[in-house]
């Protein structure tokens, strides 16, 4: 389809609204802290130009690139886990019906719940002597601890995220699904497909679309999580969950270095985009089908 | 259809709503009792049904105005969103035009910002712009990480919508924005009750920016909310409350946004 997209320079005048109204937001802060990052902010009038000082600080910093691997491996940890699960529950969903609205409004639930509760709520759930999660495996007879133990910490902060954002991928994999016109399924059963290949070559092309945007979104705020195993875990034990913003704060807050914050802020940022921009050109790649979603 | 239904969904159905449930019982279970017996001992059920925390909530201005502000901002920002995105998303579904791939991108790298650092420099734009502590100040800031995200939803249920559509339209004489409202909008429904629904949802849900723009008169709930942590030690109680109030707003956008996710938008049938 985006072949028969017609060239139209007027085009722009539609898109203008956006380009400023996300612009005006997004410039000048950008500026601000790409102009942060070359000087040594030493007062509010004393600054010094250092050039990339801040810069070959950042890369150098060995506790920057444990926090970026730990970081890496819990975001592809989020997206092996949520995206197959969001699409299997979406496939599971009701297609009509009060059911389908129930499902659809239980579902979406842990979406609403402002971040830093998310964080307190699983802290309590979790412990094992008052929480519920915690009081349970403690009766199956499994030793599990999160404030102490390293990899039950990072496990646990893993199975919060699942279950805070797993719905999101539900939500668009489900629409992305509802989309898909009958007459599709009615061709497939003419020619006898199975229930895999109706998957493999009807469902699941319809989906690319959706699903590009489910991976996009939770690969760049896992990669940016903050709040929830702030309030869960503070980090610990020892920096088993410190992830790459929670060391970027204690840079930026804890020590006051706003330039050498700064300069971290661009690297990860570009990190971020280096990331995003791979994996949307990765699904887009081949990109033959008239999914929706290609550009 | 029946042919091609999920094997044993209703067991993977079952599995995925009692674990989501859970922790959610668990909020309301611990909104009912009170700090000292969430804290001293494990109980399946609360013990009694105290409703205290909800009354210091409803009884407190300070906190069931945070709801309110909370509301009035939201709300702002997903009709400009929404409407901000809406051509912009047709434009980029429909037309070739210079430079529309990298703006497309740029538009989504609005959304990668860690905003530990960028809450200085939106601090200091604001308040040069005079609208600190306003409602508009987080209606405009949530835009920066909204609009890309409605633009980038819109585009892909506009481009599932087979040109010809628009077309014939055309043909039938008629004008762009009466087509746009008449056919094209309803075609898709679904897609503009998805992306509002996670507009109103980033939004609600958002704390750092809400908070640094704000001090008194606008002040979000999610902010309030970290009034419970102080030295005195956590108020679970009053948080939880707190959280279960937050989940309702929200639920009653996707109870009335649910027609559009689960009907779909039936092409075949155009």
């Amino acid at each position: 389809m985006s072949t028969s997209r017609t060239v139209n320079q007027k085009a722009w005048f539609m898109v203008l609204p956006v380009l400023v109204s996300v612009a005006f937001s997004a410039i000048i802060p950008l500026m601000t802290v790409v102009n942060y990052s070359v000087q040594d902010i030493l007062g509010p009038d004393q600054r010094v130009f250092v050039g990339m000082e801040w810069f070959r600080t950042v890369m150098r910093d060995s506790e920057l690139h444990a926090a970026l691997y730990r970081q890496l491996l819990f975001s592809i940890a989020v997206l092996v886990v949520e995206i197959p699960l969001g699409v299997l529950v979406a496939m599971a969903m009701p297609r009509a019906g009060w059911r389908a609205s129930l499902a659809l409004v239980l579902i979406a639930m842990p979406l609403l719940i402002p971040w830093n509760v998310v964080g307190t709520i699983w802290q309590i759930y979790a412990r094992e002597d008052i929480g519920l999660l915690g009081h349970v495996l403690g009766i199956l007879g499994v030793s599990y601890n999160y404030a102490q133990n390293s990899f039950d910490a990072w496990l646990t902060v893993l199975v919060m995220d699942v279950w805070h954002w797993t719905p999101l991928v539900v939500l668009l994999a489900y629409a992305g699904l509802q989309s898909i016109p009958d007459v599709y399924y009615q061709a497939a059963r003419i020619d006898g497909a199975s229930r895999w290949a109706v998957f493999r070559h009807v469902q699941l092309p319809r989906l690319r679309g959706v699903l590009l945007i489910a991976l996009l979104l939770r690969f760049m705020d896992s990669f940016m999580i903050y709040t929830e195993p702030f309030v869960l875990t503070g980090g610990g034990p020892g920096t088993a969950t410190t992830f790459l913003s929670q060391y970027l704060t204690q840079k930026a807050v804890g020590q006051f270095d706003l330039g050498p914050a700064a300069a971290f802020s661009l690297v990860y940022f570009l990190i971020i985009l280096l990331c995003c921009f791979v994996l949307y050109n990765l699904v887009r790649a081949d990109d033959h089908d008239g999914a929706g979603g290609q550009r | 259809m029946i042919h091609y239904r999920l094997p044993g969904r209703r067991l993977v159905l079952g599995f995925y709503l009692l674990f989501t449930l859970l922790p959610i019982w668990w909020m309301v279970h611990m909104s009912l009792r009170d700090n000292a017996a969430i804290t001293g001992a494990f109980a399946w059920f609360p013990e009694s049904l105290s409703l205290a925390n909800y009354a210091r909530i409803f009884g407190d201005e300070s906190w069931y105005g945070g709801y309110i502000n909370s509301l009035l901002y939201v709300v702002m920002n997903t009709v400009m969103s929404v409407a901000l995105a809406l051509p912009a998303a047709y434009a980029f579904s429909r037309y070739r035009f210079m430079g529309d791939r990298h703006l497309f991108f740029w538009l989504l790298t609005n959304r990668m910002t860690p905003p530990a650092v960028f809450l200085l420099p939106f601090f200091q734009l604001y308040t040069m712009l005079g609208l600190m502590d306003t409602h508009l100040a987080v209606a405009l800031a949530h835009l920066v990480f909204n609009v890309p995200l409605a633009v980038w939803i819109l585009e892909g249920f506009m481009s599932g919508i087979p040109r010809e559509i628009d077309e014939t339209a055309y043909i039938d004489g008629y004008s762009f924005p009466r087509f746009f409202v008449r056919i094209f909008l309803p075609l898709i429904k679904a897609g503009v009750g998805v992306t509002a629904f996670f507009c109103f949802m980033f939004s609600w849900v958002e704390l750092l920016l809400a908070r640094t723009l704000t001090s008194v008169d606008a002040k979000p709930i999610v902010a309030i909310m970290t009034r419970t942590v102080s030295a005195a030690g956590m108020d679970w109680g009053t948080l939880a409350a707190a959280g279960v109030l937050t989940i309702l707003p929200g639920a009653v956008v996707i109870y009335f946004v649910r027609r559009y996710i689960a009907k779909g938008f039936a092409m075949g049938r155009v």
